[in-house]
């Protein structure tokens, strides 16, 4: 039983009680990925799980077999931060920093998600693909809390990614 | 124009409604010349000299790192051969541990240590904050001594295991055996005969004249009662600790906002030298007034030596509920008589509030009305009741924010009656000096931010009527109401800067970002103080083996580390005046008419005659000279008034068919002394209004008074703001330096945790004709 995380395989834990969450943080000492409420509640725990996003809290490790896991530690290249990480610095989208891996992982999510036209609850129209607006975003990244209230630096830069990677 | 703002793209530029300018000249400006026409208040305010480097939005310098998820939280450190964790707690909210079955834990799988009253070390009752200048616990309950429970979530059993699910597994298999006793649970049956609190050195209480009389004669009144339910932070990160007895030496990851008051107190209760603890939290993952020290600290510290094992605990989300403190309920009252043209003649404000026996921490929600307005008669007092719970604490903004509510919608209140436009009201009310200790502003310009507010918002003046209108099954209504916060500075500053030839400085103090921005403010304040490019600062911090001790608590932390870098750059100065050579310009020159500027030891009176500091260390064959000081004791807040105010304004659209309130926008304008970073004061601002739109709008944590035991302990069910709540928020700062505020700076970290609350009921008030008195405003109030 393997997984492959950022690239890099693993074997997966016998403890079936295992999180992948905790797999990672405390198997793997990856701890990019942040525990907040360890519930599926704060969006801190989120990951890519072959694409798509994927609270990791709420996951068993073993569920994930031969599966492919990104977390925030496999986004930079080297020294280039990703592009959306350099836009959270550069709106000052993050305050504390705890809840800033779970919504870049989100965001990058959310992207792929426009890409295929998925419409949201906020979607007003159903017939055509959905767009990338200011509610849309702010809808599909309620899922992840911050307490810091880094909100409208965070839109911004999901915003400004978007308009110019998609 | 000397106002700095931080021109945010506004919702309402190209929003269908009228737009802020259109307002602006349309009807303020005809208002009876009640606002000023022309934006940048500040032009007609002194102006302090400029300083390098201060106020520029230099990036959040740990941005990278933490956006790449490499910042280390507490609960990320490793030691060798550590376990982890998990915590029992009571059921019952007062009574005796008759039977503790722990047989089954001791028995599971992985299972290291099971520990409880019975086992655990004899040790020393932690001292609260306000029991010693250096008390940092929530509370002065022992901790597991013996077998008496104080409140319903009460550890009472800690499980040590190889893993994190041995170790929750096994804390599922202890059974405890309670003799309950009686417990004091209610608000109302506490609030019986509760006494005035006496708080930080204080009785809670304000008499001037006599209120209750003036009122009953007043031209116009109001007479309002008010609720605010509990909260709690709910900083996104848990708390956590990760500890290892290294020889005599207790070594803590912790997540704390005060590193040496923690190690203090934690070596107290140990009975170690405070030499012994070594407590470093260079990431904190939110603090808020919550990150002190609880008993998880000294329950990890004390099973990690009992086991002869590192630990890490982590406490679960209902963990941090059940023995982390939040801010406690409130019931309040304020009632204003006034004279019909506004000038109030009585403001009584007084209230009820919940702690425990334990602990001296009284939301002090009085502290507004001491300073906000100017009043014939006065009549402020709090009143404690004590209750059987979990130790209340602070919570951004401790009195302020829920102080300013119930007193900002009495005055839309009594605006309304008098038909006055509410801004217009408060400043027919601003005092000369300070209402209650008579003391003169350090520096204040609330009425310029009430002006810039009502320009940047687009405010409609109003005289008694209200404004607000209908959008298809929208109510849409604005209101406003003004923010404040006390200037503080507390003893314990200082500072260790270290500078090489290479002319980079090294500082070095015991201060704590948990978000703020802490080490980027202080390497700009620390660049203009000793003269050198910001980017050869590095800043060190986060560990209580640095200089001083200072709390990143009652947004004080920036003025004390201003007044310790100003203590330091001092000393350094010194150390490099006995360094000048003979036959040097600058030799034989006394220190104090020295100072360092643009790499340079100069004369402070003829900054041509200087000396590179790379030249004179390499003269005296010096490869760096370090300097140490601290602060002086803090006098300017005993002799001025010291204060931060601010305005705010909101627009709210409450659905008529729902009552869905949603807060559409909002602008804050801060009057808070110089301000050192744009960017991260506006993230600063920011942070606070959005916080204070979860107490407006939906924090609630729902304290059940019959068993004592807080019902919504998680993140599903205490609702905090989403990105959907936030609207894009529009602040700006009157940024006139405070010339008593070390660095001209009163801290920026609170102000915009008050006023908002009361703002948004102001606007539900003008949407729907709803005067919401109990927080949160919910929809079924408004329905
Ligand atoms: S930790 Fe997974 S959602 Fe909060
Ligand atoms: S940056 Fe602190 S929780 Fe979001």
């Amino acid at each position: 039983m393997t997984i492959t995380i950022n690239g890099q395989p693993y074997d997966l834990p016998t403890d079936a009680r295992v999180s992948l969450l905790d797999f990672m943080r405390e198997r793997l000492d990856l701890f990019g990925t942040k525990k907040g409420c360890n519930q599926g509640a704060c969006g801190a725990c989120t990951v890519l799980i072959d694409g798509e996003r994927v609270l990791a809290c709420l996951a068993l490790a073993a569920q994930y077999d031969g599966r492919s896991v990104t977390t925030i530690e496999g986004l930079a290249d080297g020294e280039d931060l990703h592009p959306l990480q350099a836009l959270f610095v550069k709106h000052d989208g993050l305050q504390c920093g705890y809840c800033t891996p779970g919504q870049i992982m989100s965001a990058i999510a959310l992207s792929n998600e426009f890409s295929r036209g998925a419409p949201s609850s906020v979607t007003t129209d159903l017939d055509v693909p959905a767009t990338p607006n200011r509610e849309e975003i702010r809808e599909r990244m309620s899922g992840n809390l911050c307490r810091c209230g880094a909100h409208n630096g965070m839109i911004e830069a999901i915003t400004s990614y978007l308009s110019e990677h998609s | 124009m000397t106002m700095r703002t931080k021109d945010h793209h506004m919702p309402f530029v190209s929003s269908p409604f009228v737009t802020r300018r259109d307002v602006l000249v349309g009807s303020a400006a005809t208002a009876a010349g009640l606002f000023l026409a022309e934006p940048g208040l500040a032009t007609s305010l002194p102006n302090a000299p400029a300083r390098s480097g201060l106020g520029t939005a230099y990036p959040r310098r740990d941005g990278p790192l933490k956006v790449r998820g490499a910042a280390r939280f507490a609960a990320e450190h490793r030691f060798p051969g550590m376990v982890y964790g998990a915590l029992v707690f009571s059921t019952i909210a007062r009574g005796t541990i008759r039977r503790i079955e722990t047989e089954a834990a001791r028995a599971a799988s992985g299972v290291v240590l099971v520990m409880t009253h019975e086992n655990m070390p004899r040790l020393a009752p932690p001292e609260p904050f306000y029991a010693s200048p250096t008390g940092m616990a929530g509370s002065a309950i022992p901790v597991m001594q013996d077998a008496s429970v104080h409140w319903n979530g009460q550890p009472v059993a800690v499980i040590l295991a190889s893993t994190q699910e041995e170790a929750d597994h096994a804390a599922r298999l202890v059974r405890v055996d309670y003799e309950v006793a009686e417990a004091v649970t209610r608000f109302d049956d506490a609030a019986v005969g509760a006494p005035v609190a006496f708080y930080a050195g204080r009785d809670l209480q304000y008499r001037d004249g006599d209120a209750e009389a003036a009122l009953a004669e007043a031209e116009a009144s109001v007479d309002l009662e008010f609720s605010t339910p509990q909260q709690n932070h709910n900083q996104i990160e848990l708390h956590a600790v990760t500890v290892a007895w290294q020889g005599g030496v207790l070594r803590m990851h912790d997540c704390t906002q005060g590193v040496d008051l923690s190690a203090i107190t934690i070596a107290k209760v140990f009975g170690l030298d405070p030499s012994q603890v070594h407590l470093t939290a260079e990431f904190v993952g939110g603090g808020f007034g919550g990150k002190t020290l609880w008993q998880y600290h000294i329950l990890a510290a004390a099973a990690a030596r009992l086991a002869g094992r590192p630990v890490r605990m982590t406490l679960t989300r209902e963990g941090v509920y059940r023995i982390c403190g939040g801010r406690a309920p409130t019931r309040q009252r304020v009632a204003l008589g006034a004279r019909l043209d506004g000038r109030l003649t009585a403001l009584i404000h007084t209230g009820t509030t919940m702690k425990i026996a334990q602990n001296s921490m009284t939301e002090p929600f009085m502290e507004a009305a001491e300073h906000m307005y100017r009043t014939d008669t006065m009549h402020l007092e709090i009143r404690a009741g004590v209750r059987d719970m979990l130790a209340n604490t602070f919570m951004r903004a401790p009195g302020a924010a829920v102080g300013t509510f119930p007193l900002e919608v009495a005055l839309d209140a009594l605006a309304e009656r008098l038909a006055i436009d509410p801004i217009e009201l408060r400043i027919r009310n601003e005092p000369e000096v300070d209402p209650t200790t008579g003391k003169a502003f350090s520096q204040r310009a609330l009425v310029g931010a009430l002006r810039e507010g009502a320009h940047r918002f687009g405010w409609q003046p109003r005289s008694g009527e209200r404004l607000g209108r209908r959008e298809g099954e929208w109510l849409v209504g604005t209101g406003m109401a003004a923010a404040y916060y006390p200037y503080k500075r507390f003893p314990g500053g200082a500072a260790r800067i270290t500078l090489g030839q290479d002319g980079r400085a090294v500082v070095e103090l015991a201060v704590h970002d948990m978000g703020m921005g802490t080490g980027t403010a202080t390497a700009a304040v620390a660049a203009d103080r000793l003269g050198l490019p910001y980017e050869d600062i590095e800043i060190r911090y986060g560990d209580n083996r640095l200089p001083g001790n200072m709390i990143a608590a009652g947004s004080q932390q920036m003025a004390a580390i201003g007044a310790a870098l100003t203590a330091a750059r001092d000393a350094l100065v010194a150390e490099l005046a006995a360094l000048v050579p003979a036959g040097a310009a600058l030799h034989g020159r006394p220190a104090e008419a020295l100072t360092t500027r643009d790499g340079a030891l100069v004369l402070a009176s003829d900054p041509a005659t200087r000396m590179p500091l790379a030249d004179l260390l390499a003269r005296a064959e010096r490869r760096e000279v370090s300097a140490e000081a601290a602060a002086p004791p803090p006098s300017e807040a005993k002799e001025w008034s010291m204060h931060s105010t601010g305005a705010v304004f909101a627009e709210v659209r409450v659905n008529a068919v729902t009552g869905e309130l949603r807060v559409s926008r909002i602008t804050g304008v801060y009057d808070c002394g110089r301000i050192l970073n744009s960017t991260l004061a506006a993230s600063q601002f920011r942070s606070g209004i959005v916080m204070a739109l979860g107490m407006a709008l939906m924090e609630n944590t729902l304290f059940d008074e019959r068993s004592g035991r807080i019902a919504n302990p998680s993140l599903a069910a205490y609702y905090i703001p989403a990105h959907l709540d936030a609207p894009e928020i529009d602040v700006a700062w009157t940024g006139i330096p405070d010339p008593e505020a070390p660095s001209g700076a009163r801290g920026i970290g609170e102000i915009s945790m008050t006023g908002v609350a009361a703002s948004v009921a102001n606007a539900v008030y003008d949407a729907t004709g709803k005067r919401i008195h109990d927080l949160p405003i919910t929809l079924d109030k408004l329905l």
